[in-house]
């Protein structure tokens, strides 16, 4: 095989896919994508529910479909893969070393990469759960994959920790196939997914939510026997008088997602510690030059359309970097947190780039406003060069707002910018 | 005789909890809706209450030994345990084409089952 | 005429596999029995993983004798059988006055148990060699004779030696009772029947107690379990900037709370120590974590707890033994002895930390015991003492890697993306001599799902290897033996009707 190439991808979800398809389509010659399972896809594979594709294509498609869409683009622009492929391990000098047992120990040079590893889940040592250690104990996205890919059911009786999407998904699909949901619990006052999750997952099966209840401790020797529930007050301690122990064989776990960076961190990619994900400029290029990240590798996303379209960024941004050796050093000004907002990707723009697209930006707001609500980009002197009017703001959805070509005069007067939410 | 029932609205992420007024099936007024569609949502809701179904079937053969599938439209929600039931009897043979029929007419309703990705052979 | 063993010996954690390998070396017929599916499972699978130099047991007891005695050992044992070893020295660290009159007291006791190169270094020294921590120390014990090592891996590797130079060794063989004529044990009663012998050997570890009254002996001896909790933390994260191991001044309650590196790169902290009602009880608890985190906050105070990837709990065996010498007045001793009263025991009891130390001299003073009892113990002319490690991929360089994935494909697979374990490396402590056949056995051998997901990535595809390489369907494999399977039927597999599905007709 070839041991030189002009873009590398790392991953082969919906954002290496796309970085990979764009690549390819702004003039990278060699493109090749890197996945560590046997076949291109990612989690999509498993994700086997309806939902995705509603932003970009207007469709309502199941995960594994919508990841087809892009596979099959994928090869229509022969683009090379190297499918049950770990990278091992990336260096500065964009050296790539990767293992598979066909062919052995791989040594490759590239002109860029785009990083697309995703996240992974939180587990049960992350949230401190006591208890003895017994098997039935999974996180949802690994139980999905026996479902849903495996083929097999991890457990009868479940009890869910954590009311995010994919514990919901997983209750109702455990249901589907026979399974009893017990009860899901979570420790905040308010839902963490999709209402439109808790009403076709949970309500549409009579299953029990209980917010502000959480695990406090597991039980069972060599498999899960109960679990013993427990109501918490706003500080998450546990209310006297409110235990309940609750039989079931199998506890699964949403409670969270962090971006996967340690391939990113030997590579020398500085981490925002908020987003745990790479700092990245407007074209998702990390502090490395001609390394960039795209999707749940940077921060997670609540909808896989807009992990496509940082895919897409990067990837072009990639491809860019590849042919020219460099990205023109162009005048970049921060974009930083305002007003009740956690993080804002990306972390910094450059001010030419409005000349020739809009940039997206993705925002987390810091507590909930359930009533109408105003996300504005304003510049150090409160002059606003974006805003777009929302119903609500909330922690578990992302809000995206993009600031437009029309921005751009306005932009260039800037030094910084900082997003604020706030009520109409 | 007329009632109130709540539900929540799930046409966009809001998630409005719509008060409605209805005789059986038929809604007569909708409170409380965000939107003109809380309407039209409850109207279908109340007289046939649809679902997009995924599941799986069993496939021979495959690189996976399932294939995944869903309802190529809104399948009505009472049957879903009974669709749940039949496509556990369903087992077809790799190669598997994405969007290859692999339950046709499901229970009568006209709506076909179709696979979600392609299964190649393994 | 059934066979009859030279020596049972009951329990393969650290201590029954070490008597085993010490005793293969002579010409006996050895078995060695495990009530577990896989060896090393009890104590000898959760505890601080530290080589103690010995200078914590009262002098002239069993404890310290037997540490100091094995504090030598290591070096050579370690080598022999393959497995990492590390003599990184620990400290000892006192904030207050009265707690830099413990470490004088530990010095002392360390000098008369004839710890080597101790000394009482000051705050400012121990602050330059560890500048992460806590500035309010004024003094610190500095013994370079302390180890750390792999408890686990200790005890594969001596089993297998021992198997290797013919011990017999039986998984999932519970001792039941002692068959006995008289005072004379002849053999065993298991739950895969009887075994006869002329010596047993009690290496039952928390259990050793149950077995020795079987036999009529130290009706009056109890083992109280006694917890530690522990975490560890991300080595992505949080490093000590020397591996070394770093005590708490020591309570009354235990050796103090450690925050330590270990063979595999992780810092672990803990432990606490507390009696707790049952021999199974390996729960975390939330007070339990508090407790450890405030020492090894008060050592190290920038350990953050977002760090911690994992929590485990382990149980010491804590006897009530009185020292052979009464003048000690010391009633929390190691049991090594022939009993009065019974012949063809070797009973060892009571053995918790430093157990994991003192193991390889308990099994030489098992030796001296069956020698001083009229033993003629031949030596094998073919003995060999060395069990060749397993490769262990993330340790080596790259030229090393490409040169075991080319002669074995299988090493070219990672199955556990944190940790960089190989399917080589799996299906190696499958295959190997003691067949690793369980999740928890091929976690604690090769490190898988030990890493920051902790098994989400991996179990799926451990679950099939394991699977396909004992010849099981998926739902028969489990993650430490008994009823401890993954999973319960294929996705398809149930006629059921609509039970769960009320709410929707």
């Amino acid at each position: 095989m070839k041991r030189d190439y002009d873009v590398v991808v790392i991953g082969s979800g919906p954002g290496g896919l796309a970085a990979a398809i764009a690549a390819k389509e702004n003039g990278a010659e060699h493109v090749l994508v890197i996945e560590r399972d046997v076949e291109l896809g990612g989690i999509l594979l498993q994700c086997i529910h309806n939902g995705f594709g509603l932003e970009l294509f207007n469709e309502d498609l199941p995960g594994p479909a919508y990841a087809q869409h892009f596979i099959d683009d994928v090869r229509g622009h022969g683009v090379e893969t190297l499918m049950d492929t770990m990278v091992l391990d990336i260096t500065p000098e964009r050296t790539i070393y990767a293992i598979n047992k066909g062919l052995g120990y791989l040594e490759l040079r590239t002109r860029a990469i785009v990083l697309a590893m995703g996240c992974r889940e939180r587990t049960r040592a992350q949230i401190l759960l006591p208890g003895s250690r017994p098997a039935g104990v999974y996180t949802a996205g690994t139980a999905q994959r026996f479902v849903n890919v495996e083929g097999f059911m991890p457990g009868e009786k479940f009890v869910i920790l954590g009311s995010g999407d994919i514990g919901m998904i997983m209750a109702r699909r455990l249901t589907i196939e026979g399974a009893k949901v017990e009860r899901v619990l979570e420790i905040m006052p308010y839902l963490t997914g999709l209402t439109r999750n808790y009403v076709q997952c949970l309500l549409d099966y009579g299953i029990i939510l209980e917010k502000q209840r959480t695990v406090n401790r597991i039980i069972g020797k060599d498999r899960v026997e109960a679990i013993e529930a427990v109501s918490v007050d706003e500080a998450w301690q546990p209310i006297p008088g409110t235990r309940e122990v609750i039989p079931c064989d199998t506890l699964l776990l949403s409670v969270g997602l962090i971006p996967e960076n340690e391939l990113s961190k030997q590579a020398g990619v500085l981490l925002d510690p908020v987003t745990n994900g790479p700092f990245v400029d407007d074209r998702f290029m990390t502090n490395v030059p001609g390394i960039f990240a795209a999707g749940n590798v940077v921060h997670v996303y609540d909808l896989v359309d807009w992990v496509t379209e940082a895919g897409y960024v990067a990837g072009k941004g990639a491809a860019a970097f590849a042919r020219d050796k460099h990205v023109e050093p162009g005048e970049h000004i921060p974009l930083t947190a305002g007003e009740n907002i956690r993080y804002v990707v990306p972390h910094k723009l450059d001010k030419a780039r409005l000349a020739e697209e809009q940039v997206r930006l993705q925002m987390r707001a810091i507590a909930p406003i359930e009533e109408r609500v105003l996300v504005t980009v304003e510049d150090q002197n409160g002059e606003v060069v974006a805003k777009k009017a929302g119903a609500y703001a909330r922690p578990g959805e992302i809000l995206t707002l993009a600031i437009r070509p029309q921005a751009y005069e306005l932009v260039q007067k800037a030094t910084g910018l900082t997003v604020n939410v706030r009520r109409r | 005789m007329a009632e109130i029932s709540e539900i929540i609205c799930v046409t966009c992420p809001q998630g409005c909890l719509l008060r409605v007024k209805h005789a059986g099936s038929e809604v007569i007024e909708v409170h409380n809706s965000g939107c003109k569609r809380g309407q039209e949502y409850a109207i279908s809701e109340l007289g046939d209450p649809r679902r997009m179904v995924a599941s799986t079937v069993r496939v021979n053969g495959g690189l996976h030994p399932l294939v995944p599938v869903y309802t190529r439209s809104a399948f009505p929600k009472p049957l879903i345990p009974r669709l749940a039931q039949a496509l556990r009897q369903v087992e077809v043979s790799a190669p598997v084409k994405i969007d290859q029929v692999l339950l046709a007419d499901a229970l009568g309703t006209g709506i076909d089952v179709v696979a979600s990705r392609d299964m190649p052979a393994r | 005429m059934p066979k009859k063993y030279d020596v049972i010996i009951i329990g393969a954690g650290i201590v029954g596999s070490l008597v085993a390998r010490f005793l293969s070396k002579y010409q006996l017929d050895i078995l060695l029995i495990e009530k577990e599916a896989n060896i090393g499972m009890g104590a000898s699978s959760a505890n601080s993983a530290i080589l103690h130099a010995g200078y914590d047991p009262i002098p002239g007891s069993n404890k310290a004798l037997t540490n100091v005695m094995a504090v030598e050992m290591w070096p050579v044992l370690s080598q022999e059988l393959g497995i990492g070893y590390s003599r990184c020295g620990d400290y000892v660290v006192a904030v207050t006055a009265e707690e830099v009159q413990v470490l004088e007291e530990l010095l002392a006791r360390g000098q008369r148990n004839g710890v080597a190169e101790i000394e009482i270094i000051s705050g400012t020294e121990m602050r330059r060699r560890e500048p992460l921590i806590c500035p309010d120390i004024v003094a610190a014990l500095w013994v370079p004779s302390g180890a750390i090592g792999d408890p686990f891996a200790a005890t594969v590797a001596a089993a297998e030696n021992a198997v290797m130079n013919g011990v017999e060794l039986m998984c999932g063989t519970a001792f039941e009772d002692f068959l006995m004529e008289g005072n004379q044990i002849i053999g065993v009663r298991t739950n895969q029947g009887d075994f006869h012998c002329r010596w047993a050997s009690n290496a039952a570890g928390l259990y050793a107690d149950e077995v020795m009254h079987k036999a009529g002996v130290r009706p009056e001896f109890i083992i109280r379990p006694r917890r530690g909790e522990y975490v560890i933390l991300d080595q992505a994260e949080f490093q000590l900037t020397q591996t070394t191991v770093i005590f708490l001044t020591p309570t009354d309650k235990g050796k103090g709370i450690t925050v330590s590196g270990t063979l595999h790169g992780n810092v672990i902290v803990g432990p606490n120590a507390n009696f707790v009602d049952s021999k199974e009880n390996k729960d975390t608890t939330t007070e339990g974590l508090q407790e450890i985190w405030e020492g090894g906050n008060t050592l190290i105070p920038t350990i953050s707890r977002k760090h911690i990837i994992a929590q485990f709990a382990g149980l010491r065996a804590t006897g009530n033994a009185p020292s052979p010498d009464p003048a000690l007045n010391y009633n929390q001793d190691f049991i090594i002895e022939i009993p009065n009263n019974v012949s063809g025991l070797v009973n060892l009891g009571g053995i918790e930390s430093p157990g994991f130390t003192a193991a390889p001299a308990i099994a030489l003073k098992v030796i001296e015991l069956l020698q001083n009892a009229g033993e003629n113990l031949q030596e094998k002319p073919d003995w060999n003492p060395v069990r060749a490690p397993r490769p262990v991929f993330r340790n080596l360089s790259r030229e090393e890697q490409a040169a075991l994935i080319a002669k074995n494909p299988a090493y070219g697979r990672i199955i556990c993306r944190c940790e960089m374990v190989t399917e080589g490396e799996i299906l190696a402590e499958i295959h190997a001599p003691i067949p690793a056949t369980t999740y928890d056995a091929l976690k604690r051998r090769t490190w898988l799902g030990t890493g920051r997901c902790q098994g989400g990535f991996d179990i799926p595809r451990v679950v099939a290897i394991l699977a396909e390489a004992l010849a099981k369907t998926p739902e028969e494999v489990t993650k430490k033996g008994g009823q401890s399977e993954f999973l319960y039927r294929s996705t398809k597999a149930v006629d059921q009707d609509y039970l769960n599905m009320e709410a929707l007709i």
